[in-house]
């Protein structure tokens, strides 16, 4: 194993120790966990496996196994950030949906506050 | 008020809310029932309160755990001092929930988990629900010291700390299940399994479709070596 195979280990066995950790912590929800677990295993992977990059390379065209293994984890990142971007809009539609309850709330509150008091 | 609460969260069961309060309502026990109605789009709320039930209606669906969960915060605030958990969709019989509460009103145990697989009533399982049931099972049972034929613990009775640990943070709200057993276990709470009959499911709609169980079986397995890491901070008898 050469330099890059090594660090790239390093690098990957971090980031899944410290999602597994901050999925411990209950700082990272379990369903928003498996997108990076599987980032960091299939990095592992071809960290190990090197001649495996080229392999799936021969399929998209390209031959230079640096960059196929960057646009693999490239891959990876935009699946992660679409889910993302997926999320934040359910967040959205949701805190709409709340605030517009918490008004419609507060008002009913008033109307019966007021007519108790009559 | 009475001291026991029931609480049911149903999604989309329309008519059949109202009719399983109905059935509780006629074994006549000395419980207050609360519908937790998760985001429903037909008459679920209307029929449950019809039928003489305490209804919680969630501005959107939260998912089973989340509206579940609901109940038991409002279980907390209320100050009741004991719950049952149990389907709006017919699957679990209601005459157990006597059952149930007879060993948590007793004292002999904090939780007690339905189980429809130690010799009552005729439950069979697809052969993937099977396999993970006593795949989980099989888990729990070690880290917990004691047999668990039935994970699923949808159909169970609490006592006021469980309702309290439930409706805290650590709650896993996506699917409920046999980590609930190990986190019990380590917060020093004490299960038991009581025999009761569950039916069928009756038709087609399953929280178990498509990916889902595929996901099921990632989350319960990363759900229970990130309890037995976690450091327990739960303590009887709190507020």
């Amino acid at each position: 194993m050469d330099k890059v195979q090594v660090f790239a280990l390093i690098v990957s066995t971090g980031l899944l120790l410290g999602v597994l950790e901050l999925v411990r912590r209950g700082r990272l929800k379990e369903s928003y966990s498996v997108l990076w677990i599987c980032t960091a295993l299939v990095v592992m992977f071809f960290a190990v496996f090197r001649h495996m990059i080229d392999w799936l390379g021969q399929f998209v065209g390209i031959y230079y196994t640096p960059s196929a293994f960057f646009l693999m984890a490239f891959m990876f990142l935009t699946l992660i950030t679409v889910q993302f971007s997926v999320v934040i809009s359910k967040l959205s539609q949701r805190n709409k949906a709340l605030t517009q309850e918490v008004a419609l709330i507060k008002l009913r509150l008033e109307e019966v506050e007021s007519k108790l008091a009559k | 008020m009475s001291d026991t609460i029931i609480i049911m969260p149903a999604y989309n069961e329309g008519g059949k809310a109202g009719q399983m309060v109905g059935l509780i309502k006629a074994l006549g026990l000395d419980a207050d029932i609360l519908v937790v109605d998760d985001g429903s789009v037909d008459d679920t709320a209307e029929s449950a309160r019809a039928a003489g039930a305490r209804v919680l209606r969630l501005p959107f669906n939260l998912g089973y755990g989340g509206a579940l969960q609901t109940g038991f915060r409002y279980a907390l605030r209320q100050g009741y001092s004991y719950a049952v958990q149990i389907d709006a969709d017919g699957q679990h019989e209601p005459e157990y929930i006597s059952h149930l509460l007879g060993p948590v009103k007793a004292g002999l145990a904090d939780a007690a988990m339905g189980s429809r697989f130690i010799g009552l009533g005729e439950y069979r399982a697809t052969f993937a629900r099977t396999l993970g049931m006593r795949l989980f099972g099989g888990i729990a049972s070690a880290f917990i010291g004691r047999r668990v034929t039935d994970p699923t613990t949808g159909f169970q009775a609490i006592n006021r700390d469980v309702i309290r640990f439930y409706a805290s943070d650590g709650y896993p709200v996506d699917f409920p299940d046999a980590d609930v057993l190990i986190m019990l276990h380590r917060a020093g709470l004490k299960t038991v399994e009581v025999p009761v009959v569950m039916h069928q499911r009756a038709e087609g709609k399953s929280m178990h479709s498509g990916l889902k169980p595929l996901y099921y079986v990632f989350k319960m397995f990363l759900s229970i070596m990130v309890t037995l890491l976690r450091k327990n901070t739960f303590r009887r008898g709190g507020r």
